[in-house]
Parts: structure tokens; C-alpha cells; sequence
């Protein structure tokens, strides 16, 4: 009974999206497109745990509907990110860029709800191809480009999750469902930093294809490249669910698996070194994605109940605080229409609502007490230490320090202070955004605060809950409010020491999609260059090997049709015209010689008539 | 309202500053005489000015450290991470 009455809310967000461009415009649209995604949401809140919508397809058994605790609390937050994101864009007259959006969201939930590989697949690409829209409806001039980059990248990560879930399913003899990936050959989990050479393919392709879309480097150029480039609205959803997503899916398939744990660190770092060098505001927040993502990818990989806990509570906060942020910095385009910072400045006087949202947004991911990412970050680094990786805690740590140097001090301050480089025009059109930004801004900065502030409203969603209850009793002790406290303030007596050092400078950043961008041009010039050279050797080889003899066969034959076949053909020809030239005498013209000639004519006939 | 508290601590820039300074002391004087230690994970934990210094010191070394990697020739001369805004135009 349960079962069929059970919705997916992604057949909601879809259906709904469907629905959009027969709503007609005015108060009624905008009341249509709130209430679908709180539709989704409350779906999702009352979904008691269980399986449903399962079907049978060809030889497989496809599971839509697993709910437990890790899927309830991730399909919870996207859901709830959901309508946060649409209530920003609900400014946006274009109904397709909703339904882009809403698609992806539908294809995160399907991915979240899934049961078995073949479901996950499904949904992985509907993310993959909704969001390219997103990029692609922003119309800039490097909109079309960076889309096509994005999608070839996901497609490959796409191509590889395919490659592993088939070999999986070879090598396991058909089992598909969406499990923890354990060895086939021994029992043990897939994989392990220890044991690196022991990999089976299968689940190392599997993984590959989530840690693509969770940007981890080498794989994550794609991230800052496309979530610069997106329309405003469209990087606040983008900025939440594909990299969130694959943490989801590291989460329930790859927990414990070693490797993840030294990759998550440098993501860590390796966001924050890039984030120093960045003049785009939204790259910076892109490359910070990496650097948060690269907490939550250690999590799963230190694989304990505190540190899966961590991870899916540094998720849930991080995607309203990254979305808060992404809302901060997208207001400031969208009203001046420059994100960079050696564009703006000073902007407090004009947009300060939008900076209160936006420090809001930096003190969560700075982790600062009574903030989002205080209760959430430090359940990874405690979880380190207590496995006694000491190093992943201290470089987490030292990368934390980092995220408030950018997030906390580098964007506020370059965009709201500093000096004010604000060309005439940029100045005159800056002001807090339209209310409908404003207010998902604000419903954003209260769930920041609440997180922080009241615990168990987090902690009892989390999957491992006799840990997180352990774990709520000390986050906030003297000791980590001391120890938070003094890295990050410290940190800030740094940033203003440096501040000449961090003055922003207008260039580009090269990252790993140098490759590919370069690659693609190796590409042009391979056609340009080697291709066409062999082209026009092949031509010219053509024309000695080839086209000479065809020419001199050519040639006998024109010379043969010229004197054979036209000799006969001009033979009969000409013995016609002497025919013609003959009888043209004959022709005198004079009636009488004209009568002579028929009736000889006649007379000759008749003659031969008679004697025959 | 915002703005004119913005305006009301720029104006007072100096004393802001101060108080800042103040408030660090306290915080490190806290952290020394009454913070309960037993949650530290490592023995180097223990040392006063131990996270400041942490703090400090990363932030200073990410800062440096960035901006060498940014603006370091690499390969021998012409190629730097931080590269002109039409670098991918050309």
C-alpha cells in the first residue's frame, strides 16, 4: 500500500518543470514555481525509511525509491537548496532555465533515492545534460565553449562510472545494487592506500567516475571553469548538487577506501593556493568548492562512523553556505555586472544588505562558532585525529585557515572595501538586489546561524546517531572554541599584515584543463598542420601514382575518340556533306530542270519496274 | 543602519584596531590559564600560543607560498600560472 503511494520527488520537480510553460505569467507563476520545490521537500520530509518503486526491466531489478537515513538527510538538504535557489531565480522570465534547473535537481534526487547502479547511471547523466543548459543559457560569449568543455568532461566521467558498473556486473556475476564496493576476489573493500597495486578495476572505475564529479585533481578543472560562466541563478544550484552529489555517492559506495583520504587533503590545499591567485569572485568560491568538497572526500575516505558523519553534516551545511555565498557574489554581478575584484570596491555603501548575507556566508565556512561549518568541519578533523592520521588533521586544519583568508577576508573585503575601483558606471547601478534574491539570501543566512547555533537540528538527521550525540557533547567545549578562535583570528592578523601582498591582479589562473583547452587546440593544429600536410602529400602522391597514368590513359583515349570513333562518326558525317554538296548542284534552282530530273527520275524507275 | 555602523567603526579606525589587539591578548591569556586541555588530540597541542601561532604562520605561508607558485617562471621561462586574461583568446 505504502508502496504505491510513495512519490519520487524527482518525478515532481519533472512533471512540474513540464507544467512551467503552461502556467501563464504574473503572480501565479511565481506562487507555481515556489510551490513545486516545497512540494518535492515535503515529499521528502515525510518519507518514512524503506524501499519502494522497485521494477523489473528486461533481466534487472531496478530500485528508484531506497530511503534510509544517508539518502533521507542528503535528498532533505537538495530539496531544501532547491527552493532556496528557485526563490533567488524567480526573477528569471525564461521558463526553460527553471526546467534546466528543476531537471537537475531531479537528476541529484533519482541519484540519492537510486538502489542499484543502472538507476544511478540514469540519473548521473540527466545531472550531466540538465546542467549544461545552465551553463549554455547565460548567452555570454564563453558560454557556448565552456558548456561543450563541461559536457565532454562529464560525459568521460560518465563513460567511466558505465565501464565500471558493467565490468561490476560481469565480475560479481549480476550483482548491480548500490552497495559498498567490496572486492570481488577477497571480500576486502576495493581499495586501499596501502594496497594500491590490489585494485579491482571495476570499483576503481566506479570510483573514478564519482571523484570526477566531486573535483578532485587532477579531475576538477571543469568546476571553477563552468560555475565562473554560469548565469547567476544557475551557479547557486550548480554550486550545491553535482559535487555534493558524489560526495552522496563516495558516502554509500567507497567509505574506508584509503586512497580518498591523501586526495581529499591536497583537494583541500589545492583549493586554497588557487583561490589566492584568483581575481573572479565566483571562481574563488568555485575553487573553494574544491577545497570544502576536499574535507568531505578525507571523510569518506577515514570511513568511521564520526567521520561519515562529518561528511554528510559538512555537505548538508556547506550547500547552504556555498549557496549563500554564490547568492552574495551573483547579487553584485547581477546588479553591476562585474564579479572581478579589480573591478569593484568599496561597495558597502551601495549593496550593504548583500554584504551581511554574504560575511554570513564567509564566518560559516570559516567555521566560526555559532556558524554553520563550526558544528560540521571539525567532526572530519576530530574523526583524523582520533584515527591518529595526524597529518590529514593538522593540513585540514591549516587549510581552514585558509578558507577564512579567502572566503571570510579576501572577497568581503575586495568587494565591500578596499579601494574602490568601480568604473563610473558600475557604481551607479550597484544596490542591494530585487526582494526575491534578497529574501533567498536571507532564508539562506538563517539556516547558516540556526546549524551553528542549535544543534541536534543537524545532528539527528545524520546516519550514525550514538556518535553524533558523543560527538555534540564536546564540539562545543572551551577547548575547540579556543583552538577555532585563535586560528582564525590570528589568521586575520596575517591577512592584514599582507594586505599589499593580496592586492587583487587582473589575470587568469592556468589550471588543468590547460590540457584539454590546449589539447583541443593540439587537436586544430593536428587538422591544421600534420593532417592537411599529409592531405596535400596524399594529393600530390595522388597526382604522380595516380593522376599521370589516368591523365595519359586519358589522353589515348581522347586521342582514340578523336581518330577512331570521330573518324567513323566524321566519316559518315562528311560522306553525308558530299552527298548534300552533290545533290546541292543537282538543285539549280529552274522549275524545268527541277521537273527534268524527277521525271528521268520517274522514268528510270519505271524502266527498271518493267524489265524486272 | 548598516552603513552607519561601517562609517561609526571606519571613523574610529585606530581605537577598533586596539581593541582587536585586546582582544587577542585576552583570548591567548584564556586559552592559557583556563582552557581544559584534555580534548587535545597531540602532546604539541599543549604549548601555549600553540594554535596562534598555527593561525599566523599558515596564513602567512599560504600567502607566500600562493603567490611564488602563481608568479614563478615555469619551464624555463615564459610560462606562469598567473597568465594574461586573454591567455586562452590568443
Amino acid at each position: 500500500m505504502i508502496n504505491s503511494m510513495w512519490v519520487h520527488p524527482s518525478l515532481i520537480l519533472i512533471l512540474g518543470g513540464l507544467g512551467l510553460p503552461f502556467v501563464a505569467r504574473g503572480p501565479l507563476r511565481k506562487m507555481y514555481l515556489v510551490a513545486i520545490p516545497v512540494a518535492a521537500f515535503l515529499f521528502t520530509y515525510f518519507m518514512p525509511h524503506g524501499t519502494y518503486a522497485t521494477t523489473n526491466f528486461m533481466d534487472w531489478t531496478l530500485t528508484f525509491g531506497r530511503v534510509d537515513a544517508l539518502s533521507k538527510v542528503f535528498a532533505y538538504i537538495m530539496t531544501l537548496m532547491c527552493i532556496i535557489g528557485t526563490i533567488y531565480g524567480l526573477h528569471v522570465d525564461e521558463d526553460v532555465q527553471h526546467i534546466a534547473a528543476w531537471f537537475y535537481v531531479a537528476g541529484s534526487l533519482g541519484v540519492i533515492f537510486a538502489g542499484d547502479y543502472l538507476v544511478v547511471f540514469l540519473f548521473w547523466e540527466l545531472m550531466a545534460f540538465a546542467s549544461v543548459f545552465l551553463v549554455w543559457f547565460r548567452r555570454g560569449p564563453k558560454s557556448l565553449a565552456t558548456g561543450y568543455r563541461y559536457l565532454l568532461v562529464h560525459t568521460f566521467g560518465g563513460l567511466l562510472l558505465l565501464a565500471g558498473i558493467i565490468l561490476r556486473y560481469k565480475a560479481t556475476g549480476g550483482d548491480l545494487s548500490f552497495n559498498l564496493l567490496t572486492d570481488v576476489a577477497n571480500g576486502q573493500q576495493g581499495f586501499s592506500f596501502h594496497n594500491i597495486f590490489n585494485v579491482s578495476l571495476p570499483s576503481f572505475l566506479i570510483m573514478l567516475g564519482f571523484i570526477l564529479n566531486a573535483g578532485v585533481p587532477p579531475l576538477h578543472a571543469w568546476l571553477p571553469d563552468a560555475y565562473g560562466e554560469a548565469s547567476v541563478p544557475a551557479a547557486v544550484f550548480m554550486c550545491a548538487f553535482t559535487t555534493k552529489t558524489a560526495i552522496y555517492a563516495l558516502a554509500r559506495s567507497c567509505a574506508g577506501m584509503d586512497i580518498l583520504v591523501p586526495l581529499g587533503v591536497v583537494m583541500s590545499l589545492y583549493g586554497v593556493v588557487y583561490a589566492v591567485l584568483e581575481n573572479d569572485s565566483r571562481r574563488l568560491l568555485a575553487y573553494h568548492i574544491i577545497s570544502q568538497v576536499g574535507y568531505m572526500v578525507a571523510g569518506c575516505g577515514i570511513g568511521t562512523a564520526m567521520a561519515i558523519n562529518g561528511a554528510v553534516a559538512h555537505a548538508f551545511a556547506h550547500i547552504l553556505y556555498k549557496g549563500l555565498l554564490f547568492m552574495g557574489c551573483g547579487s553584485v554581478l547581477h546588479m553591476t555586472g562585474e564579479s572581478k575584484f579589480t573591478e569593484l570596491g568599496g561597495l558597502y555603501r551601495k549593496m550593504p544588505r548583500t554584504f551581511v548575507f554574504t560575511m554570513i556566508g564567509g564566518l560559516s565556512i570559516s567555521a566560526f562558532p555559532l556558524f554553520s561549518g563550526f558544528v560540521s568541519k571539525s567532526m572530519i578533523i576530530s574523526a583524523g585525529f582520533e584515527e591518529h592520521l595526524y597529518w590529514v588533521g593538522f593540513l585540514l586544519t591549516l587549510a581552514s585557515a585558509g578558507t577564512f583568508l579567502h572566503t571570510g577576508l579576501k572577497v568581503p573585503y575586495f568587494i565591500w572595501f578596499g579601494k574602490n575601483s568601480c568604473c563610473k558606471e558600475t557604481w551607479e547601478k550597484a544596490a542591494d538586489p530585487p526582494w526575491n534574491m534578497q529574501l533567498a539570501m536571507g532564508i539562506a543566512a538563517f539556516f547558516c546561524i540556526f546549524i551553528g547555533c542549535y544543534i541536534p537540528y543537524l545532528y539527528n538527521m545524520l546516519p550514525f546517531q550514538e556518535e553524533a550525540h558523543h560527538y555534540a557533547q564536546i564540539v562545543y567545549s572551551s577547548y575547540h572554541v579556543s583552538e577555532t578562535l585563535q586560528i582564525l583570528l590570528f589568521t586575520a592578523v596575517g591577512f592584514f599584515l599582507l594586505l599589499k601582498k593580496l592586492v587583487p591582479e587582473p589575470t587568469i589562473s592556468i589550471d588543468l584543463d590547460w590540457f584539454y583547452r590546449m589539447g583541443g587546440r593540439g587537436f586544430y593544429w593536428l587538422a591544421r598542420k600534420p593532417i592537411q600536410s599529409a592531405d596535400t602529400g596524399v594529393g600530390e602522391g595522388y597526382r604522380y601514382l595516380g593522376l599521370f597514368p589516368l591523365m595519359t590513359m586519358a589522353r589515348f583515349w581522347s586521342w582514340f575518340d578523336w581518330n577512331a570513333i570521330d573518324g567513323v562518326v566524321d566519316g559518315i558525317a562528311r560522306s553525308v556533306r558530299g552527298v548534300g554538296a552533290l545533290a546541292r548542284r543537282l538543285q539549280s534552282g529552274w522549275l524545268q530542270a527541277s521537273l527534268f530530273y524527277a521525271a528521268s527520275a520517274v522514268a528510270i524507275i519505271l524502266i527498271v519496274y518493267v524489265l524486272n | 543602519m548598516i552603513i552607519k555602523l561601517i562609517d561609526f567603526l571606519r571613523n574610529r579606525l585606530k581605537t577598533v584596531v586596539v581593541l582587536c589587539f585586546v582582544g587577542l591578548g585576552l583570548l591567548v591569556v584564556w586559552d592559557i590559564i583556563f582552557v581544559d586541555k584534555e580534548h587535545a588530540h597531540t602532546h604539541i597541542e599543549h604549548w601555549p600560543f600553540f594554535w596562534s601561532l598555527f593561525g599566523f604562520g599558515g596564513c602567512v605561508l599560504i600567502i607566500l607560498f600562493s603567490k611564488w607558485f602563481g608568479h614563478c617562471h615555469w619551464f624555463g621561462g615564459k610560462f606562469t600560472i598567473m597568465a594574461p586574461e586573454d591567455y586562452y583568446d590568443k
